[in-house]
């Protein structure tokens, strides 16, 4: 992936960005790859309190290294609780999670994510991708859904093949009348380009920093459905090298998440 | 707004019967008798997996699976089955190697998790071999918890407003109380789930350290049970700390003394997963051909488990991976109880 310039790589940027908007002292359930390398990172940052759980069972175990499956035994060091899979998506239906922060394949503007296939006919898909895993169940549980994903027309789309994970589906009150739980959603999506939330009234995306050197243009581009903005638009704050050194020594030494370029 | 609100009519076939009054005359007539059920993996899928029978693997896909248990029913080249597909990333990848099933509940499937997608899993399910039914992996925990609990369904409140809905076989139901609308999930109840634990005794009493994942749920709803074990212990062994138990004898089928039964996955406390094996795998999918060499070096061609670990480097390759693993146990001070809650 190109790199703005020498210091960091867009994936370095991307997961700098997503650890700061963890708040310090909340529950995450957290998926491997970028997700739970953000989140660890919040942990040694800004957020040493971030409490996180592994759909799997693990439950606010001491991280030292990054997990390559939500189940194996790096999620599971020092952890206060080991449980299971129901015990933690319970915990989710309860409403005493806070976050979760996800992938995806295909993301439209209300937030809904397909991870499911490529293609029209279901029974014949071009691409058979792997399905919801444990996605539609914590974004239709957790009070704040945060996804991290490259920015580019296929995956920013006006139509998803697909609807594996509910956003805001088809808009203000649509979660709750499909009968999800109330006051719950999408929150932030963290990609190459920018930093958006969503329009409190219309529910849609919308761009609240754009990345140093990205144009509003770029963004339009690179999106398949009508995006908004913010009115003032900043730029988001670059990595500090204290939070690169953390990431790169400390998070992902072995650039399994931010690649060899970022050493 | 609202131009598409999802279908709710569920077009996804539902594969196994939440009949609770079957299931009960199925346990009602099993065996309660305590008596030794060690055998080989050969014999236990012989007389226990059928071709045609719905299969849970336990586990977390490349974390304390059944390997030994899933190369077996693939070298008795054993057909039709139906699959649970919860998270099932290396079982998956075993049991489509060997186009075992023909249907298949879909939470998580052809995915490796951070080691990329299975390209043999892909061109399986892409080909219409399989059918499948759409669901989540809280939905398949659940489904399992409710056959555990003798209740032909559990409501929830996920799913609900997507296409995942539209082919699953779940239904909504309003909530008698409060009226909230709900997500009706039907009871699974698996002809046979595979276990691997850390410990077991030969009549099925079956412990494992670490998380628990959904296996309380897998092994109480499957009818048949097949336990591998790293470890076969007295019984007084699993008195000694009863907190850890998984399931009691009666649950139990077979138990199979297999070490390392979870490689090239990963065992907690015990040792971790065989990352450049699992990345060979992933290799000799890329080209169908060179995957058939391969598989008719590993499954077909060996005759057990234990020679598939020895071309794989025996007990020095066990070694180091033991070595790799970041979890230890505390014997002065026991780990915390499986299981717990919140």
């Amino acid at each position: 992936m190109k790199s703005n310039n020498n210091r960091y790589n867009l994936m370095e940027l991307m997961v700098c960005v997503a650890a700061r908007q963890l708040e310090d002292s909340r529950t995450a359930v957290i998926g491997t790859g970028m997700p739970l390398a953000a989140a660890m990172l919040a942990q040694k940052t800004a957020a040493p309190n971030l409490v996180i759980l592994f759909e799997a069972g693990s439950v606010a175990p001491k991280l030292r290294r990054l997990p390559i499956s939500v189940a194996d035994s790096n999620t599971q060091t020092d952890a206060l609780l080991l449980s299971g899979m129901d015990i933690v998506f319970e915990a989710c239906q309860r409403g005493t999670v806070d976050y979760t922060f996800l992938g995806g394949a295909q993301i439209d503007m209300y937030g809904n994510i397909n991870s499911s296939m490529i293609g029209t006919d279901y029974d014949h898909p071009k691409v058979r991708l792997p399905g919801s895993g444990g996605a539609n169940d914590l974004a239709c549980l957790c009070w704040m859904t945060l996804v991290i994903t490259p920015h580019d027309k296929r995956r920013f789309v006006k139509k998803l093949d697909f609807l594996t994970t509910p956003g805001y589906l088809t808009g203000p009150g649509a979660r709750e009348r499909a009968g999800l739980p109330a006051g719950c959603g999408p929150y932030k999506v963290i990609s190459t380009l920018a930093l958006m939330g969503y329009d409190p009234e219309s529910k849609r995306m919308r761009v609240e920093s754009l990345h140093p050197g990205v144009t509003k243009e770029e963004v339009i581009e690179n999106t398949g459905f009508e995006m908004l903005f913010l009115d003032a638009l900043p730029e988001t704050p670059e990595p500090t090298d204290h939070e690169l050194k953390l990431l790169r020594e400390e998070v992902d030494p072995l650039g399994l998440v931010i690649g060899k370029a970022g050493q | 707004m609202n131009e598409q609100v999802p279908s709710l009519t569920p077009q996804g076939e539902l594969f196994c019967s939440p009949d609770v009054e079957e299931a009960r005359s199925f346990f009602r007539q099993k065996p309660r008798t305590m008596t030794n059920k060690l055998m080989s993996v050969s014999e236990a899928v012989s007389r226990f997996v059928h071709d045609g029978d719905y299969l849970a693997s336990g586990g977390f896909g490349g974390v304390r699976i059944a390997s030994s248990v899933l190369h077996e029913i693939v070298r008795q080249r054993k057909k039709n089955l139906g699959l649970s597909g919860h998270t099932a990333t290396h079982d998956f990848q075993i049991l489509a190697a060997g186009r075992c099933f023909n249907r298949c509940d879909v939470a998580y499937i052809v995915g490796l998790e951070m080691r990329g997608l299975s390209p043999n899993a892909r061109r399986y399910m892409e080909s219409g071999a399989v059918k499948m039914t759409e669901w989540s992996n809280a939905a398949l925990a659940w489904r399992c918890k409710a056959a555990s609990m003798g209740l032909p369904f559990l409501p929830a409140r996920v799913i609900l407003g997507t296409d995942i809905m539209k082919h699953s076989a779940a239904k909504t139901i309003e909530c008698p109380f409060t009226g909230q609308k709900l997500l009706a999930l039907p009871a699974l109840y698996p002809d046979v789930g595979i276990i691997h634990v850390h410990r077991a005794d030969i009549f099925g009493n079956c412990q494992l350290d670490g998380i628990t994942i959904a296996d309380y749920e897998v092994g109480r709803s499957s009818k048949r049970v097949i336990i591998t074990t790293e470890h076969l212990v007295d019984t007084d062994e699993i008195r000694k700390d009863p907190l850890k138990t998984l399931l009691p004898f009666w649950l139990v089928d077979a138990v199979c003394h297999v070490r390392y039964g979870s490689y090239p996955g990963n065992m907690p406390y015990e040792y971790f997963s065989d990352e450049e094996h699992l990345a060979e795998w992933v290799q000799a999918e890329q080209d169908p051909n060179t995957f058939q060499k391969f598989l008719d070096k590993y499954i077909y061609g060996v005759s057990n488990f234990k020679e598939y670990l020895e071309l794989k480097g025996g007990e020095s390759r066990m070694a180091e991976l033991r070595k790799l693993e970041p979890l230890r146990r505390n014997e002065e001070r026991p780990m915390p109880a499986s299981g717990g809650s919140l």
